[in-house]
């Protein structure tokens, strides 16, 4: 009997060390995803702050920065996914959680995407509406900062997600704004002339804009998984 | 003939691990958070433990209802309750084991006319009615200790995934455990009385003849468990508890507590010390012990969630289960005693006295009632005492040997397997590498005609190139010699004849029509075979198209084809496409191409 007991309790301490330490490097890639979103998003601003005062070497180092924290984003969410097919982690809410973290993943993707276009096109970006782009980066770019926190807190307290999903659907809100106006501005008051050089400057604030909108997608997909855990 | 008889508790042991095993890993295996392979190893290793270590309380007090003292009376007991058991479930009526097998006890003290115990069945009764009660209280309670924990712990939900796979494999072993306690009762439980009274020395531990049968009855249940629960649990087990993982814990947990709470004899010892009264022990349903943490977990969510038709199919299966399951041992037995002659019971006079040796057996099981297993091995004078240590380690080793012998058949096989397999392998990869091998060879064969074809042409060009420089030094020279001879007269002997001489010689190479001529001469020996072709394809074509031809062969210009044919650029476009047209080529189609692949 004593050695049926033995056997059993050693079997079972190995499948517990073995479900611990995935969980724990599993808990671990979540946290360094979203680091990495974390800096590439700063990145994001400090790199279109650059392209606007011409500092061409800090936006290139910007702009490979970003473009390194994206691959390894990537290659955390993939190592991420894997695990939780291989060990069925939280199997009723796996996908819930890998599409939030695609969401997520595609901030980071939109980021370097933007930027890199600011290096292959060179919009002109005129005086009269350089400060407003640098504000719609800014409330871009708080969103995404308010939301990754809250996806941060779901894992730990989901019902603290809330309060933080507020406030990056409310810097969404200013960004649609702000970025209506650019537009505004663009095709009625400025003084440029070309209709090219509208369309082009049109094409990037909706770029822009776009990052806050993936924040928001986030924001909706956390507080319907809040939801779904707590029932 | 005892193994005979007892087959059909077997049988009942087999519907029992398939049925409620689902009840302890149900949800679990259901949403996949543990594989069926873990849950049913964890299962029987656990049932087993809990039947042969704490399964005689529930035997005792189902004993004390009508002791089944016949083995042909428990064989029928056994099989009524598992009829009515397999009818009802066919029928989808909410039915459980423990009420089956009492019900068709009572019913073979109706049929023997044995007078039916009334505080054992009040006891019984009260349970079948307190247990769903008390899974719902210790739901209630497990769930609110849960809620405050996670509040206060902020685990990762990731860590907390693990600990809630490891705490459901935790309780899952304790739910099988106190399934196998309890419920063996209602499985082997009625042959209790017509055990045989033997003692079987296994070499590192022995077995008494009551821990064979609930070793038996815990082994048919775990063969349950593996052969069939599987389907009940990704099933029935899912629809019954669509529950989160969390309360799923709770809801095992409770119901686990439920049935140990019922089987344990220290645990009612203790409430006797400590001045409470004594806990019956007595088999509970499984499923009514889960649904009663259910409700509680219900209520205490609002109670909007609970469902009155439930509640009221299983009070209905509560009153009809026994009923149904006692008539159908009466007529089984009245059937097995009057047509098969089956002893179905002992005399009924002598029952009272056997009765009292039926408890004084169990008192040697359970002396007092105050000791479980350890005490079980009190051997009487009457045991007959089997030691099968040695014909087990024989039985043991020859069968490691066929075993081995097994092994290393397969081996080889599996080597003859692998060897052929690499043979083919083998052949199959040669196969393709000539295949490769011959595409490569076609392909650099082509390669070499295009690359000797363009030779030909260089050498063409370079002989064309070799004329033309030979041409102009005979032309050098010949002016070089009439050069000389004007040197050699006398100076104002010089005439203006002998400078047009000069003049003469000149113009006649320059003549173009001469050099014309004379290229053509050359051209035309130099590309025999592309005239040949020309001519064999285009019989029609005049000297003049085929000379077009030849130097659009070259790569021409139009420019330079017209210095060569003394006509003008535009006279070589229009008979280009004069060409054009005698070829019958298509609009798309390069002319200059068509020509070079001649």
């Amino acid at each position: 009997m004593q050695l049926h007991y033995l056997t059993l309790g050693n079997k079972l301490f190995n499948v517990m060390i073995n479900i611990f330490k995935t969980s724990k490097s599993v808990a671990l890639g979540i946290d360094e995803f979203f680091d990495k979103i974390d800096l590439g998003i700063l990145n994001l601003k400090k790199g279109v702050n650059n392209y606007v005062n011409d500092n061409n070497e800090e936006f290139d180092l910007n702009l490979n920065t970003l473009t390194f924290l994206e691959k390894e984003a990537d290659s955390i969410k993939r190592k991420i996914e894997n695990e939780f097919y291989m060990h069925s982690l939280m199997p009723n809410y796996a996908s819930d959680i890998l599409s939030l973290l695609d969401s997520v993943d595609d901030i980071i993707d939109m980021s370097k995407d933007v930027l890199s276009q600011f290096d292959v096109e060179r919009p002109h970006l005129h005086e009269e509406i350089t400060n407003d782009y640098l504000e719609l980066v800014n409330l871009s770019v708080k969103s995404v900062e308010n939301v990754i926190p809250a996806a941060r807190i779901f894992f730990t307290s989901p019902e603290q997600v809330k309060e933080k999903i507020q406030k990056a659907i409310f810097y969404h809100r200013e960004t649609k704004a702000l970025s209506n106006n650019i537009k505004r501005k663009i095709f009625q008051e400025s003084d440029i002339t070309k209709l090219s050089e509208k369309i082009h400057l049109r094409y990037f604030t909706l770029h822009i804009e776009q990052i806050s909108d993936v924040a928001k997608n986030v924001a909706q997909q956390l507080s319907s998984l809040v939801i779904k855990i707590k029932m | 003939m005892f193994l005979f008889f007892l087959s059909s508790g077997l049988f009942l042991g087999w519907t029992l691990g398939a049925n409620d095993a689902s009840n302890v890993f149900g949800s679990a295996v259901g949403s996949k958070m543990i594989r069926f392979k873990q849950a049913a190893i964890i299962a029987s290793i656990f049932v087993v433990l809990g039947a042969v270590i704490q399964g005689y309380g529930g035997s005792e007090t189902l004993g004390k209802l009508g002791s089944v003292d016949a083995l042909g009376g428990a064989f029928t007991v056994a099989l009524s309750a598992g009829i009515s058991v397999f009818w009802m479930t066919k029928l989808k009526l909410p039915v459980s084991t423990s009420q089956a097998i009492v019900g068709a006890i009572i019913g073979w003290n109706f049929f023997t006319e044995n007078p039916t115990d009334i505080n054992s069945l009040t006891k019984i009764v009260t349970t079948w009615i307190s247990g769903p009660i008390l899974g719902g209280i210790f739901a209630v309670l497990l769930f609110l200790l849960l809620q405050y924990i996670l509040k206060k712990s902020k685990i990762h939900l990731i860590k907390l995934d693990a600990y809630i796979k490891f705490a459901l494999l935790i309780v899952g072993a304790f739910g099988s455990y106190s399934l196998g306690a309890n419920n063996i009762a209602n499985v082997v439980g009625v042959f209790a009385p017509s055990v045989p009274d033997i003692l079987i020395d296994f070499g590192f531990f022995t077995l008494n003849g009551m821990q064979l049968l609930f070793l038996a009855g815990g082994l048919s249940i775990a063969i349950g468990i593996i052969t069939y629960s599987q389907k009940v649990m990704m099933t029935v087990g899912n629809s019954l508890m669509k529950l989160n993982a969390e309360t799923s814990i709770v809801v095992v947990l409770a119901h686990a507590l439920v049935l140990f709470v019922f089987s344990s004899q220290s645990l009612s010892n203790l409430f006797v010390r400590v001045g409470l009264p004594e806990i019956p022990l007595v088999p509970v349903s499984s499923s009514q012990a889960i649904v009663g943490a259910i409700l509680g977990i219900g209520l205490l969510k609002g109670g909007k969630t609970i469902q009155l038709k439930v509640i009221g199919k299983i009070s209905l299966g509560w009153v009809v289960t026994p009923i149904i399951s006692g008539l159908i041992a009466f007529f089984a037995l009245f059937f097995m005693s009057n047509v098969f002659n089956l002893k179905v019971s002992e005399n009924p006079s002598k029952f009272i006295k056997e009765d009292k040796i039926i408890k004084e057996d169990i008192s040697i099981v359970n002396p007092n009632n105050t000791k479980e297993l350890t005490n079980f091995n009190i051997v009487s004078d009457k045991t007959t005492t089997v030691n099968i240590y040695k014909p087990v380690v024989i039985i043991v080793i020859v069968l490691l040997i066929v075993l081995i012998i097994y092994q290393l058949y397969i081996i080889n096989n599996l080597k003859d397997k692998d060897k052929l397999e690499e043979y083919q392998e083998n052949i199959e990869r040669y196969n393709t590498q000539q295949i490769l091998l011959e595409n490569e060879l076609k392909i650099s064969t082509n390669t070499n005609i295009k690359l000797e074809k363009e030779i030909e042409s260089k050498e063409l060009e370079q002989k064309k190139i070799a004329l033309s420089i030979i041409r102009k030094n005979e032309i050098l020279s010949k002016l070089k010699a009439e050069i000389e001879t004007l040197k050699l007269k006398p100076e104002g002997k010089l005439k203006f004849s002998d400078l047009n001489t000069l003049r003469i010689l000149i113009l006649e190479n320059l003549n173009v029509e001469k050099e014309r001529k004379s290229f053509d001469k050359y051209i035309k020996e130099l590309n025999k075979s592309f005239y040949q072709n020309l001519t064999k394809k285009y019989p029609n074509l005049t000297d003049n198209e085929k000379k077009l031809c030849s130097l659009l062969r070259l790569k021409l210009t139009s420019k330079e084809m017209a210095s060569i044919l003394n006509i003008t650029p535009k006279s070589v476009e229009v008979n280009r496409y004069r060409l054009r047209k005698k070829m019958n080529i298509k609009k798309s189609d390069k002319l200059s191409k068509i020509i070079r692949k001649l």
